[in-house]
């Protein structure tokens, strides 16, 4: 996917929920919710677990790794967007799944296999907001 | 209602009232809801019904992690929580659910996570975290879990392709149907790719129109003019705003939640149905909505469809206007599933099914957000 003109995505605007989040991707890391109680780990952010209803939540960083869940190749033109581009939903590590855009992967059916491992990289498009992307694994598992 | 059959047993405000800059306007919706909840000495679990005006039932429902099927959006202003008891009375004598949690938030002050009209725009989860992503409306959005469903169905593209094929048939019986000229498996997936795997024929039309009904009790409706078609079973639910949030890509929770209510209502077997609707935005609706209604096995809706049960002729006459990609599409299609289930329980469809007796109408709001499962009969019971 090549972005065309960022300054024509759709800007994501934090709330007192999500700020963490997008505070993390800043920092170079996808951030996930935990319950404390019951260990339930989320998304989307909020101050309370979806399971237990619980408030005692963890923030962590999540691994940065993913695989793909499913996604479309959009062929109508977007002003932001540089030719057809893919749609994704991702599988995190974690459990969790997001929407993202995959890069440094060809936008076609024959690139773009379901549960292919993928792994976050970071698109600053304001000052306040990076997106995480995902791309295809690049790193080299260690050994045991 | 009956005097004295319904109690409130959980009420309580948000936790800080005034100036409460540091919530947006949904987590005072929640912020109430969790509250009212330990006054109650209850879980979101034990909840079943959601009423909730200025947000959606749907936001308030996903993010408390609650499954109901019961959901009233009524937004009549100021007085909607009224609207909201009273219809919640009114289900809950009905049976439609048990235990129905009212919520109210309004950043009426601090204006966080708040939109001109009840939308909020950016500031919405679905507007951080699905928006900058490139969404551009139903087409990338409703679409977007396909794959996974051929995938873990073992589906294959034909066989997604051939729904449009085939309710092509039935709208060329259809005089009011937009489009009657019949069309092979190679014109879809030939024509122009809106967004992969999808091509355009494979998504709804975009008309103009409308539709009304008219209900009353089955009593009354001996007096009138028309043949009376009854209810014979209800059932609805709300998923998730997000479709990035869905449980399963591959199936429907608000689907399978609503069918269930509805055929448990009904007391009906799969095999009672001579005539079925299915919402049909795009053409991969109608092999979720076989499967999670129970009409088909998982991952064996494409092959029913192949070998002809849903079309003319076939036992199971499905989308027997055309549907959404073949008969009309105004934005909010339920209407005219509603309509055709309607002229069929009358006997008076274009393409009528002879002796149906038995119709299933079932529709999706949102993107996989909502579900709502009328079953009728001309029967009287």
């Amino acid at each position: 996917m090549q972005l065309a003109d960022r300054s024509k995505l759709s800007r994501p605007i934090p709330t007192p929920e999500t700020e963490h989040f997008w505070a993390g991707t800043r920092a170079g890391e996808i951030r996930l919710q935990r319950c404390d109680d019951c260990e339930c780990i989320y998304f989307p952010p909020r101050p309370f677990c979806p399971q237990c209803l619980s408030k005692a939540i963890s923030v962590f960083a999540a691994s940065g790794k993913a695989t793909l869940y499913s996604y479309v190749i959009n062929e109508r033109p977007h002003p932001a967007f540089d030719g057809p581009y893919a749609i994704a939903v991702v599988e995190l590590e974690e459990g969790p799944r997001l929407m993202t855009n995959l890069v440094n992967v060809e936008q076609t059916p024959a690139a773009l296999i379901l549960d292919m491992p993928l792994e976050v990289v970071f698109e600053a498009i304001t000052e306040e907001i990076s997106l995480p992307y995902f791309q295809p694994q690049t790193r080299v598992e260690s050994g045991s | 209602m009956r005097p004295g059959s319904i109690a409130i047993v959980g009420a309580a405000e948000t936790t800080e009232l005034g100036k409460v800059p540091h919530m947006a306007q949904i987590q005072l919706h929640a912020d109430a809801a969790i509250n009212a909840l330990q006054d109650a000495g209850l879980t979101a679990k034990d909840i079943d019904g959601v009423a909730c005006a200025g947000e959606s039932p749907t936001n308030v429902a996903h993010l408390l992690g609650i499954t109901p099927h019961w959901v009233d959006g009524t937004a009549v202003g100021g007085c909607s929580f009224m609207l909201h008891v009273r219809h919640a009375a009114a289900a809950i004598n009905d049976g439609l659910c048990n235990t129905v949690l009212i919520t109210h938030g309004e950043s009426g002050r601090s204006q966080v996570g708040r939109g001109p009209w009840g939308g909020a725009g950016g500031a919405t989860l679905a507007g951080q975290f699905e928006a900058p992503y490139g969404i551009m409306g139903p087409p990338t959005i409703f679409t977007l879990p396909v794959l996974r469903y051929l995938k873990d169905t073992g589906t294959s593209l034909e066989q997604l392709a051939n729904v449009a094929v085939v309710q092509r048939e039935w709208a060329s019986a259809n005089p009011r149907a937009s489009f009657r000229d019949l069309i092979t498996l190679d014109d879809v997936l030939g024509s122009k790719m809106i967004a992969y795997p999808f091509t355009k024929l494979m998504c709804c039309l975009v008309t103009d129109g409308g539709g009304a009904l008219i209900l009353t009790s089955a009593d009354r409706a001996k007096d009138y003019p028309t043949p009376p078609v009854y209810l014979l079973g209800t059932g609805e639910s709300v998923e998730t705003p997000m479709i990035s949030q869905m449980e399963d890509m591959s199936t429907s929770r608000a689907f399978r939640t609503s069918g269930r209510r509805a055929f448990n209502e009904a007391g009906i077997q799969h095999s009672d149905v001579d005539h079925v609707m299915i919402y049909d935005a795009f053409a991969h609706l109608p092999l979720y909505g076989l499967e999670d209604l129970g009409f088909c096995g998982r991952g064996e809706a494409g092959a029913f469809i192949e070998e002809r049960h849903t079309a003319p002729g076939g036992s199971l006459p499905t989308n027997t206007n055309g549907g959404g990609l073949s008969y009309m599409h105004s934005g909010m299609y339920g209407m005219y599933a509603l309509q055709e289930s309607v002229r069929q329980m009358r006997g008076t469809a274009p393409a009528q099914v002879d002796g149906a007796k038995v119709s299933v109408c079932h529709g999706v709001g949102g993107m996989f957000a909502a579900a709502g499962t009328i079953i009728m009969t001309n029967q009287e019971i």
